[in-house]
């Protein structure tokens, strides 16, 4: 079963082709990487699936439905949703407002304007569920400005999860973490439910090849090959194209 | 912090539900300052009798800038014709007066809001695209052509010289508006606690924190799921009608209206008396509004005509200070009255 | 109609050189200076002084009307608006909203109120007559020719010397460029001390044609704002095309339909702006 696929995807910047004629395919329930060197185009990518960018050419469908003219907010109300590279918060609001919203949002009572926030029981208990599976309770009436980086990136997962997502678009999660909180990050995103589907770009290899089932490898906006990652590992035309990157090696 | 799994990590579970539920229902609870306000305010209907005139014009201002402070202070738009909406209700309760369609001011305030609260759908999609300088221009331009129309139709507006003849039925029938002002205070200061009320449960509620969002992150916003074009529509289409309200209040408080209410001074004075006030927080409208008033009463007779000139001094120190600095004491406002 | 014509392209082109400034500081420094009209009225009331009052040559009155803004524009740039830069738009809002302010009630006192012109030579009064029954007037004409002329000084300063190259590296990504050892905040002082030069240059020429009073600056702020939003603020091509569109569509529109003739602005401006959110020639990617 289909998650989420794209067929020829295209998208240029002026001259310079972002995304050139990418079909991708993320099965139900993967753990699919997407990886390739820096500039490939590979946010590019998140933001066409995700409809911050409009394709020039080429379809997305997500669990078989064509969703190319969709606006961004309306892909994650049919559960398309997706982190950033460089953490996308609320800064003056609080972990628990943050993913209080996502949860209202994705519970069709984010408009209500009659009721208290809080009001409802069910929301309460789903915003505290999240909270508590990321460690972010003891927290959670901190502005978010002011909590430490990988606290705030664990959060930028926490909202998108929030979201219930059925495909959820992983931009870099580990990036710019230091390393003593880096296996949080990881255990959250080890910890995802089976049923939701998980596409991930990743430069730190480590946790690309301990987590991921599937690799698609991104160069110059083209799907240079795909597989396994023992596949991905043997290729040599993918060691090619990293020669003289520097693939950060945890 | 590790806890067993089990009936533990069930109590964990409640003890975290609750206090999520008990910090947001205490965020919207009424504070003792917000309480001491309101008693205050209620209390100059007794205690300063002879200033009720100045008293309604200072509710009619914070009315304003309460508009000003939903899309400004909570959706963020960088608004310059915000008086265009107050016109439009300013004119528009001085023509049903005028040409007694309607008799009784309440009703009429009503439709006159309703009315800048149509102008302000129409033209909120305007705001939704394009950056600060955009929107500037755009409310700008609105204002300016407002005042251009009812210059040109002066058969209509009366011109520059302004709506002449409007007279007022009593008040619900029964309060008839006084020279004194004391009607037309408790009436202003009424109409501005009912829409505050409003306003502050809308804050309150799932859709005010979106705003907040979206002012603060409408990547992400969008990112979570929020229409953020819709949540806008709305807010400026509710603070559209606000200073609609606001300009209805004025005319039949002082049963007169001319072009001045579509002024560029006027939105900027009322950029401001928000400012002044702080932004963000509800009451920053209304205290601003008193500051405001006073210094300018006091401006005005001190220098009657070249006043302006120390209102843009004013600008120019407050930015230059930083409104960081001046929100020393404006934080602890904040705090004490809404939210930190 | 080709009087109309050329009189809305001398208006448009006036347009251009009051606001080109206020263009490139948007576009440099993303700072919003809505006083950039009391630099127009200096130069304006600087021309008048010196043109009426000391019965100096238009010439040197017109040169005159550009230095005296340019210089201010570098003083207070040094001084007051450095500060400001790294604000919030409505704090740089506020800020120049109290400039112009405090710039109307300043030249209100010591100008007095009521509107002044500037006097031009003999020379310059009166029209062109051309075949077919064409008239154009000969300020408008000498208008056209000097906004001309700056348009062109422009180009060739932004493409052909080393300044331009800066500036035009600067504008597009200030960051990098400081990056690259171009000295942004000098560049920036000297254009946005042009741009006020040449807005006060813009006022004098345009005192005859627009009116000079103290409350200049507020009356055509809603069109510089015009000019720059719908223009863009990427090249210099984007200003012009508005600033003609714009004068062109103000003129005709007063003509053909005096009681509605004010709104054509406005409607331009709401057409442009839906069909165009990012400007006229905006770059796909702009940001």
């Amino acid at each position: 079963m289909i998650a989420l696929e794209t067929e020829g995807l295209s998208r240029h910047f002026g001259g310079v082709y972002a995304a050139n004629q990418v079909s991708l395919r993320v099965e139900r329930g993967a753990r699919h990487a997407l990886i390739g060197p820096n500039g490939a185009g590979k946010t590019t990518l998140i933001n066409l699936l995700t409809g911050v960018l409009r394709p020039h050419a080429g379809a997305v469908r997500l669990e078989g439905r064509d969703i190319t003219r969709l606006a961004p907010q309306r892909r994650v109300a049919l559960g398309l949703v997706r982190t950033f590279q460089i953490n996308q918060l609320f800064a003056e609001l609080t972990p628990l407002e943050a993913i209080g919203l996502a949860v209202s949002e994705q519970l069709g009572h984010g408009a209500d304007w009659w009721r208290l926030a809080g009001s409802r029981q069910a929301i309460d208990e789903r915003i505290a569920r999240i909270l508590e599976q990321f460690h972010l309770a003891d927290i959670m009436l901190e502005r978010t400005a002011a909590l430490p980086y990988g606290k705030q990136r664990l959060l930028e997962i926490a909202v998108a999860i929030a979201c219930a997502p059925r495909v959820l678009l992983l931009d870099e999660p580990a990036a710019g973490v230091p390393e003593s909180e880096r296996h949080e990050i990881l255990a959250a995103v080890t910890a995802l439910p089976r049923e939701v589907s998980v596409l991930f770009i990743e430069h730190d290899m480590d946790l690309v090849f301990s987590f991921a089932e599937r690799i698609s490898v991104l160069v110059n906006g083209s799907l240079l090959a795909e597989g396994t990652p023992g596949e991905i590992a043997r290729d040599a035309r993918v060691q090619a194209a990293y020669l003289g990157e520097e693939a950060v090696v945890a | 912090m590790k806890h067993a799994p089990g009936i533990a990590s069930l109590v964990r579970d409640a003890g975290v539900t609750a206090r999520v539920a008990q910090y947001l229902a205490r965020r919207a609870r009424w504070r003792p300052p917000e309480i001491a306000f309101w008693l205050l305010a209620a209390a100059t209907l007794v205690a300063l009798p002879g200033k009720h005139l100045i008293l309604a014009e200072i509710a009619i201002l914070g009315l304003f800038a309460l508009s000003l402070d939903l899309i400004l202070g909570y959706a963020g738009i960088l608004s310059l014709g915000h008086a265009a909406f107050f016109g439009v209700g300013a004119y528009g309760a001085g023509l049903l007066a005028k040409h007694g369609l309607i008799a009784e001011p309440l009703i009429a305030l009503a439709a006159a809001a309703a009315l800048a609260a149509a102008l302000g759908f129409a033209t909120s999609f305007l705001v939704l695209r394009g950056s600060d300088l955009t929107r500037l221009m755009v409310t700008l331009g609105v204002a300016l052509m407002l005042r251009e129309t009812a210059n040109r139709f002066d058969n209509i507006t009366g011109g520059a010289d302004g709506l002449q003849g409007i007279t007022l039925g009593p008040l619900l029938g029964r309060f008839s508006f006084d020279i004194a002002g004391h009607t037309g205070y408790a009436y202003s200061l009424a109409v501005l606690f009912v829409l505050f009320l409003f306003a502050r449960r809308l804050i309150y509620s799932p859709f005010g924190l979106s705003l907040r969002a979206l002012k603060s992150n409408v990547l992400r916003a969008s990112a979570i799921g929020i229409s953020v074009n819709a949540r806008l529509v709305a807010i400026y289409t509710l603070a559209a009608a606000y200073a609609g309200a606001a300009g209805a209040l004025l005319t039949q408080v002082t049963a007169f209206c001319s072009l001045d209410v579509f002024s560029f001074e006027r939105s900027a004075d009322l950029l401001m008396v928000l400012i002044l006030g702080g932004t963000g927080y509800l009451y920053g409208g209304l205290i601003g509004a008193v500051v405001f008033k006073l210094m300018q009463d006091w401006l005005a007779t001190a220098t009657p005509q070249y006043w302006q000139f120390w209102i843009g001094l004013m600008l120019v120190v407050i930015v230059l200070v930083g409104r960081e600095r001046m929100a020393g004491i404006g934080a602890r406002l904040r705090a004490q009255l809404g939210l930190a | 109609m080709a009087t109309i014509l050329i009189d809305g392209i001398a208006y448009g082109m006036l347009l251009f050189v009051l606001a080109c400034g206020l263009s490139v500081t948007l576009g440099l420094m993303n700072f919003v200076n809505l006083a950039h009209g009391a630099f127009a009225m200096a130069g304006g009331y600087v021309a008048v002084s010196l043109a009426n009052r000391l019965g100096a040559p238009f010439a040197l009155a017109l040169a005159a009307a550009f230095v005296a803004p340019a210089l201010a524009g570098a003083l207070l740039e040094r001084t007051l608006y450095r500060h400001v830069y790294a604000r919030t738009h409505l704090d740089q809002v506020l800020f120049t909203i109290g400039l112009v302010f405090m710039a109307v009630a300043a030249v209100d006192y010591f100008m007095g109120s009521q509107q002044v012109f500037v006097r031009i030579p003999a020379a310059l009064e009166g029209r062109f007559e051309l075949p077919g029954g064409v008239h154009i007037g000969r300020y408008r004409l000498l208008i056209v020719v000097i906004c001309g002329l700056v348009a062109l000084a422009l180009q060739a300063v932004l493409v052909r010397t080393r300044f331009g190259s800066r500036l035009r590296a600067a504008v597009d990504d200030a960051r990098t460029a400081r990056g690259l050892g171009i000295p942004v905040s000098r560049v920036f002082a000297l254009t946005f001390a042009a741009g006020s030069g040449l807005a006060g240059l813009g006022g004098a020429l345009g005192a005859e044609i627009l009116g000079l009073d103290p409350q200049f600056p507020l009356k055509f702020m809603i069109y510089f704002l015009i000019v720059v939003a719908v223009g863009g603020t990427s090249s210099l091509v984007g200003p012009l095309a508005a600033a003609i569109l714009l004068g062109i569509g103000d003129v005709a529109g007063k003509y053909y339909v005096p009681k509605l003739g004010a709104f054509a602005i406005y409607a331009i401006m709401i057409v442009m702006l839906v069909w165009r959110p990012r400007g006229l020639l905006a770059r796909a990617d702009a940001r």
